[in-house]
């Protein structure tokens, strides 16, 4: 009985996630809602569990050929870099404010996504 | 778009990644767009960057002991059947209708969140 939201859960990150909406952060937002996980412990799951589910998925879209790996490589390059930087200051965060400073994301990404969406409803 | 930008795009495409774990297709899916792809095309690319990007965010994490690799298991297999789903689900989404329903998800969500 405890495994089946878990399994649902997952299963349900891995449909968003290799869709490209990933970065809503369902499997964290699952985790530090239902379970006693810290707010970083919870990044770190999605992280992992991201890897094999989204070479799955790029693996299909590569045979497919649907991937731009020209223009992508320099983005790639820089989200490797960025990374790396952002690892310096990773360790000084504290969980609540680190659960905060992630739902002010949510809230402003889905706001500005609803927006875009009017805009684009509106030049059609 | 310059090779500079996308690359100055990246970082922060690289740090939002590090610091919350996840968001870096939010990033990523628009800056694509602005670079001439279709939503779909921009979402797939999205996939296939921020896998590299998200390698070196979860070795990071491991390497700082802030997650271990056990503590996965139990999503990882329902999660690769979701994935495989997915690549074949995305072509008959309604781009329109999903996000919208994402991104109310997403405000609920933080909210909620925020209050926890």
């Amino acid at each position: 009985m405890n495994y089946v939201i878990p399994i649902i859960a997952g299963f349900l990150s891995g449909l968003i996630g290799s869709m490209g909406f990933g970065g809503g952060g369902v499997l964290i937002i699952y985790l530090v809602i239902f379970s006693n996980i810290p707010q970083i412990t919870a990044q770190g799951i999605n992280l992992i569990f991201f890897i094999p589910c989204a070479t799955l998925a790029t693996i299909i879209y590569a045979v497919k050929k649907q991937i731009q790996i020209k223009k992508i490589t320099p983005v790639i390059i820089g989200g490797i870099s960025g990374a790396i930087l952002a690892s310096l200051f990773l360790k000084n965060l504290e969980s609540n404010f680190l659960t905060k400073v992630f739902a002010s994301f949510l809230i402003l990404m889905g706001t500005t996504s609803l927006f875009r969406l009017k805009r684009v409803k509106n030049k059609s | 778009m310059s090779g500079v930008k996308k690359f100055l795009s990246g970082i922060a495409i690289g740090i939002v990644n590090v610091v919350l774990g996840a968001g870096g297709g939010m990033l990523t899916v628009p800056l694509y767009k602005k670079m001439g792809m279709e939503q779909k095309e921009a979402q797939i690319n999205a996939v296939a960057t921020i896998l590299p990007i998200t390698i070196i965010s979860a070795i990071i994490y491991l390497i700082n002991g802030n997650v271990k690799i056990s503590d996965t298991y139990i999503y990882l297999v329902p999660g690769l059947l979701g994935s495989v789903l997915g690549t074949f689900v995305i072509r008959k989404t309604s781009n329109k209708l999903l996000t919208i329903f994402f991104s109310v998800f997403m405000i609920w969500a933080g909210v909620r969140l925020f209050f926890k």
